[in-house]
């Protein structure tokens, strides 16, 4: 089964470990902390853009309020993931909270796109090694590159950048997968607001909360518009 | 708070977070999340949130002191964008970006 496991998340293993690595070394270059707590957090908090944008927010001793905020709309897209999931999951026993708290972008998709066979019980102890595998990758590679940012000295002056461009790669990928730009400039005009009326300090929460209005109105907006267009058809 | 606490303080609080969002669907049932305005939610959030994101940290990371203001974040920023769009592999298009504003701050002739 082992076997069959590795083979499924080769390519989880090509992308986690590197990034992994990128993560660690960024911890380890910007921050005062021992290295290990690099994969640490890949241990207890498991997330790929929420851990590199911890990096920034330790380094501005973010106040806690603000880290559960920025932490928890970061990865607010995964709130839709367990949906497709949720009868996949069900009887899982003592599996299912670690299946829960492992489902990251990558994760996901392998697990919605792989073959299933009617043996539940056998696809979800399944589930859970390719889990526990694609963890394991992304703590080897925290680890690792806690371990080389700390050993290895060279000069890592704007290496931060990587998390301007993981933003600016993601905010790509939404626009493909999405086909509509409104929800990108909502976002960069409400972060240009939050900029312009608000200290750095409070301007992540400020634009999140712009945003969401945003978003309320252009659903209270649509809402209605759709009312319209039935009551019409009548 | 000492360091230590501030730490283990930190990485709770983002763990606790961070898992809130993937259980919260298997907590609140599939009826809840049917709802239009979750699911309206649901599709433009994402999307709203890293663009926001990425212009908060964009406009942090630029110099606009410079003789060319903006120019080592925007250039850096641009070529992401470019690399992403012709290969759409998301290491090269992060490695090229964080290079090359790397190399921008260290040569100092900005």
């Amino acid at each position: 089964m082992n076997q069959t496991v590795f083979k499924l998340t080769l390519p989880i293993l090509f992308g986690y470990l590197p990034l992994g690595t990128a993560f660690g070394v960024l911890f380890a270059t910007q921050l005062d902390y021992a290295w290990w707590i690099a994969p640490l957090m890949g241990l207890v908090i498991y997330a790929g853009a929420g851990q590199i944008l911890a990096v920034s927010l330790l380094a501005a001793n973010a106040g806690l309020l603000e880290v559960a905020v920025a932490m928890f709309v970061l990865n607010a897209r995964h709130l839709f993931y367990g949906l497709s999931l949720l009868g996949q999951f069900q009887g899982a026993g003592w599996r299912k909270a670690y299946l829960i708290f492992g489902l990251t972008d990558e994760t996901y998709s392998l697990l919605t796109s792989r073959p299933r066979t009617g043996n539940k019980a056998n696809e979800q102890q399944l589930d859970f090694r390719i889990t526990a595998f694609n963890q394991l990758y992304w703590v080897v590679g925290c680890a690792l590159g806690g371990l080389l940012g700390e050993m290895v000295a060279f000069n890592s002056t704007g290496i931060e950048f990587a998390l301007v461009a993981l933003f600016i790669v993601l905010t790509i990928e939404q626009f493909k997968a999405l086909g509509d730009s409104f929800p990108i400039w909502s976002g960069a005009l409400a972060a240009g607001l939050a900029m312009l009326l608000v200290p750095p300090a409070h301007q992540l929460i400020a634009g999140i909360a712009i945003v969401t209005l945003v978003l309320l109105l252009h659903y209270r907006h649509h809402r209605n518009a759709l009312i319209k267009t039935e009551a019409s058809h009548d | 708070m000492t360091d230590v606490n501030y730490i283990a303080a930190f990485i709770a609080v983002s763990a606790l977070a961070t898992f809130a969002t993937r259980v919260v669907p298997f907590v609140f049932f599939h009826r809840h999340t049917e709802h239009p305005l979750i699911r309206h939610l649901g599709r433009y959030l994402p999307a709203a949130v890293m663009a926001l994101l990425a212009t908060v940290f964009l406009q942090s990371s630029a110099n606009w002191q410079a003789s060319l203001p903006g120019f080592d974040a925007l250039s850096a920023g641009a070529l992401v964008v470019a690399i992403h769009l012709w290969r759409g592999n998301a290491l090269l298009s992060i490695a090229s970006g964080t290079i090359l504003y790397m190399a921008i701050q260290q040569s100092g002739w900005l």
